[in-house]
């Protein structure tokens, strides 16, 4: 199984969680989005987006179900639950501090 | 992957969630669809689309299968994690997790010995034999006391009972049998011929009893033998069937040999060999039993239908005893059949042991509640200190459902740990119930099979949740905004936890006290049991020589008598000799009869005159240390040709004599006038515990018995004069045996040997729970005291010496033993009735118990805090101030 690092995984997660909280979303949409808002910078894997997908929802952090999209297609919607949106507040600070204290380590050095 | 992740999920995909499958593919399907749609967009033709869209997915199959794994992994990759963190948490802390092992072990294998004590002794005591939860036992009665029953009225019920699928009769016996040199006398059953049958079970050789084998005076000399004797007396010999053996003075064949691992339908003891029951007179002798309605000897057993109640079945006998006393009123008037359930069996030892293994299970029970109120509350105080772990974990994003899953892992690591051990603690106490009965032969086996099990593991589940779940409630304080805070100082007694905490400490006081007011009160009542004097001489040598078996007629048995009795009066060293036909406190039965009493009107309600009376030999007052207040005792001349005579007690003249002095009056006894020729004290007959009651003694020559017991009052010890004995009766016949010989003072303590057993296993566990009790309280206000050194510094610096610490600590732990008391006092007042007749002459509210207890346990408990209290005096308060 190829499995990606935790890193990635992890940061992955905090991805979709955050496109998440805007509104309820399918997978191509939230693929779609992370595109745009990173202008186009960070590409989401798709094998990897689906198990990520399931294995929140595993946890608890994410909801599915069934819907239309806009072209009238069944799609299945997936919105962020209270556990979740806490883990994302959590997930959040976590990565502002790590980012920052990388980026005061980088600015010394 | 692992092998234990794979394993299972394997297995799983084998029983695929139809719908969840649909599902995926679906929801991939709308991705690829959406991709297409965009490619299309982009200028792609639909094919080249498909492809470009299939290639930025990877392969839709490998996508499917990790959103399976993705979905089903975590389940068991978090257990298989968990338990690894637990195992590291646990060898972490070896001191906490042995204790808190060490707690569980002693309750869950305190809890599965008790069950399997009741499972192999009242629910399930007879091995092999099939579906006992449907067998009952039956039993006469007469004016509502229990007696026998009779074969005839037996044979009545067999045949009328609807409700019954089979009855049987299983008497308890005992012969003396002699292969080879030895010979020994061992206990069996005279059974009914549908014996083997009705209870189900078949012999591993030869045959069971045919149909017809039950009728006939002595006419079928057949006979099963157990396994054991089959092995130990015939060294296993194939060729057993068909051979004769005496069996007491008849020679019988051996038609059958019974499955290893079959002891017979008795609770106490283990059966060796069955006779059909026309053999009856060749055991019991007395003439034909199997015709006379009004000789009652039958202890039986009833298999009842399936689907039928106890109350139908007693009904519907009820109903048929009705009939057989209408019918036959010269034997029967005023006699019942009762049925019984087999837990309560009167007859053997199982109603005797019922309040004791009652009393057993609440114990038990109670240890359970205070070892996990105990480790539960160690694991709390452990969860404090892993508050920051915890913490962490929420932070980085582990749910509290997670936590709480690794918290019952832990709970289960300790508490299969504590089963495991409990199992091995109950395998080796099964059989220990029998240690208490010492002198006693008795088989009380317990017995682990699949109920006891389920029921064990219940219990561990039970504790699992108990204990897990106590510092689960700790990790719904966890505040994220504290993360990385130290430890936050406390005031005394001032947070949510410490609430809890206490309460699991009161908890334990409680049980404690209610263990040790019980146990208290049972040492109470056995004591006065003990004191109180039997009325007889207890330094008196008891033994039978058993001559019915060996053939001995009327005749024989009075010459045979006679001897035996001058060559042991005239042994060195004795002081009296007599025989009587009943020991005092044995298992025995005395005679009784209706009697008549010159100027007595028996009272108008047809209250019974039926009394008690022993049948004894000359000397026999002066060997057992009766005092005679007037009269004679009975002498040689006192035969069967001189006038009958009768000796009576106090309680008989105060209510037949009304206390006038009753020597030179009549009685009638069986329907003959005797006259009354000394008046005795008062003694026991049946129990220590027995009100007075009327009772009279006649003389074994006139109400002749071929077996008597032979009293013997010497300062010899045993050994010689046992040995002495056996002499002085070999020298008449040397193919005589002795029963076994003990002392009237051990047959008084064999009497009270289920009030020992009580009192022993609750002062036991009582100890075991004071103990964890004071190790509970001991653990909170250590814990208190090194939360509270702040406050306790402050407090120090503000001017308070060390007594007032002192007293501050102490009277916090003190207020919690208090708390418990109350409520284990108020529990007290109300639970401690249900000992009931366990109590002898104690009250079950007695205040010396109450007193006792209490002040053990605030003893104790002042002890458990004292050291919390006496490191609080020496907090320093600079460094207490300062580590803020």
């Amino acid at each position: 199984m190829a499995k990606p690092t935790d890193l990635v995984q992890g940061t992955l997660d905090l991805l979709i969680l955050r496109t998440l909280a805007l509104q309820p979303m399918h997978g191509w949409g939230i693929a779609q989005r992370i595109r745009q808002v990173s202008k186009e910078v960070l590409q989401v894997n798709q094998g990897a987006l689906y198990p990520a997908l399931h294995r929140l929802e595993q946890q608890g952090w994410i909801r599915a179900k069934w819907g239309e999209s806009d072209n009238n297609r069944r799609a299945k919607f997936y919105s962020l639950t209270a556990d979740g949106a806490k883990y994302l507040r959590q997930e959040q600070a976590q990565w502002k501090r790590l980012s920052s204290a990388i980026g005061l380590v980088l600015e010394r050095s | 992957m692992r092998w234990y992740y794979k394993v299972p999920l394997r297995l799983r995909s084998l029983f695929r969630n139809d719908k969840a499958e649909q599902d995926l593919g679906e929801e991939l399907q709308f991705h690829l669809q959406s991709q297409i749609d965009e490619n299309v967009a982009r200028g792609m033709n639909p094919q080249e689309a498909r492809r470009a869209a299939l290639h930025a997915l990877g392969g839709v199959e490998q996508v499917k299968e990790e959103c399976r794994e993705a979905r089903e992994m975590n389940l068991i990759e978090n257990f298989v994690r968990d338990l690894r963190l637990g195992l590291r948490m646990l060898r972490r802390n070896p001191g906490f997790t042995v204790l808190a092992i060490l707690c569980l072990t002693l309750a869950i294998g305190a809890n599965a010995a008790v069950f399997s004590w009741v499972e192999g002794i009242l629910l399930r005591p007879y091995p092999l034999v099939s579906n006992q939860e449907r067998l009952v036992a039956l039993a006469g009665t007469v004016r509502g006391e229990r007696d026998e029953t009779s074969w005839p009225d037996l044979l009545d019920v067999q045949r009328s009972c609807n409700l019954c699928q089979a009855l049987f009769v299983s008497n308890i016996t005992g012969a003396t049998v002699s292969v080879g040199e030895r010979a020994q006398v061992i206990t069996g059953s005279i059974v009914s011929a549908n014996y083997f049958d009705a209870i189900g079970v078949h012999p591993v050789f030869g045959r069971g009893f045919e149909p017809g084998e039950d009728t006939g005076r002595n006419a079928h000399p057949v006979l099963v033998i157990s396994y054991h004797l089959w092995q130990t007396r015939f060294n296993g010999d194939p060729e057993i069937i068909g051979k004769t053996q005496r069996f007491d003075n008849v020679v019988h064949t051996i038609v059958g040999v019974a499955p290893e691992g079959f002891y017979g339908t008795f609770v106490g003891r283990e059966m060796e060999y069955w006779v059909p029951a026309s053999m009856v007179e060749a055991f019991y002798g007395g003439g034909d039993k199997l015709e006379d309605r009004g000789a009652r000897w039958c202890e039986a057993y009833v298999r009842l239908k399936p689907g039928v109640t106890r109350n139908q079945a007693q009904q519907e006998i009820s109903a048929i005893a009705s009939r057989l006393e209408a019918e036959y009123p010269a034997t029967n008037r005023g006699r019942g059949i009762k049925v019984w359930p087999l837990w309560n069996t009167p007859f053997n030892h199982a109603s005797h042991l019922l309040p004791t293994l009652e009393i057993m299970v609440v114990v038990a029970v109670f240890v359970l509640f205070i070892v996990c109120a105990n480790v539960g509350n160690l694991l709390l105080v452990r969860s404090l200190a892993r508050r920051h772990e915890m913490t962490v974990r929420l932070a980085v994003g582990a749910s509290r459902g997670r936590l709480l899953r690794q918290l019952l892992t832990e709970g289960l690591l300790l508490s299969a740990c504590g089963a495991a051990g409990g199992m091995l603690v109950a395998y080796w106490c099964r059989h220990a119930l029998v240690l208490f009965f010492p002198g006693d032969v008795l088989y009380l086996p317990g017995q682990i099979d699949s109920r006891v099990l389920g029921l064990s593991a219940a219990v561990c589940l039970a504790v699992t949740l108990a204990v897990g779940l106590v510092p689960a409630f700790q990790t719904r304080h966890l505040a994220l905004a504290e993360t990385l805070k130290t430890e936050a100082s406390a005031v005394m007694g001032a947070r949510g936890q410490a609430w809890f905490r206490s309460s699991l400490v009161v908890l334990q006081v409680t049980l404690s006290f209610l263990l040790l007011v019980g146990a208290t009160l049972l040492m109470q009542s056995l004591s006065q049991i003990r004191a109180s004097s039997p009325g007889f001489s207890t330094q008196v040598f008891d033994t039978s020589i058993p001559l019915v078996t060996a053939g001995y007629d009327a005749p024989r048995a009075k010459m045979f008598q006679d001897e035996l009795i001058q060559r042991v009066r005239a042994l060195p060293g004795i002081e009296a000799a007599a025989y009587a036909r009943v020991v005092p406190l044995s298992y025995q039965s005395y005679s009784s009869t209706p009697i008549a009493v010159d100027g007595y009107e028996p009272p108008a309600n047809g209250e019974s005159t039926d009394e008690l009376y022993n049948e004894v030999s000359p000397d026999y007052f002066a060997t057992m240390g009766i005092p005679l207040i007037s009269g004679r005792e009975f002498t040689p001349a006192d035969d069967e040709n001189a006038p009958r005579v009768a000796i009576v007690n106090q309680t008989m003249v105060a209510r037949y004599w009304l206390g006038q002095n009753p020597i030179g009056q009549r009685l009638q006894v069986k329907g003959n006038w005797v006259q009354v020729v000394g008046l005795v004290k008062d003694s026991k007959y049946y129990s220590l515990e027995e009100p007075p009651r009327p009772f009279f003694y006649v003389p074994l020559r006139q109400y002749f018995e071929i077996e008597p017991d032979i009293h013997i009052r010497t300062t010899q010890p045993l050994q010689t004069i046992q040995s002495a004995l056996l002499r002085e009766v070999r020298a008449l016949d040397p193919n005589l045996a002795l029963y076994e010989m003990i002392t009237l003072q051990e047959q008084v303590n064999r009497s009270t040997s289920e009030q020992l057993v009580a009192v022993t296993l609750v002062a036991l566990f009582g100890g075991l729970a004071l103990l964890l009790a004071s190790i509970g309280l001991y653990g909170v206000m250590s814990y208190t005291v090194s939360q509270s050194t702040r406050e306790l510094g402050l407090r120090m610096a503000l001017g308070a010496g060390p007594a007032n610490l002192l007293r501050l600590v102490l009277s916090r732990g003190l207020l919690l033993t208090a708390t418990g008391l109350i409520v284990g006092i108020a529990l007290a007042l109300l639970l401690t009735r249900l000992l009931g007749n366990l109590l002898f002459h104690v009250s079950p509210r007695d205040p010396l118990a109450f007193g006792a207890a209490f002040l053990v346990m605030t003893l104790a408990s002042t002890a458990a805090c004292f050291l919390p209290a006496w490191r609080a005096t020496r907090t320093d308060p600079m460094r207490a101030l300062r580590a803020e």
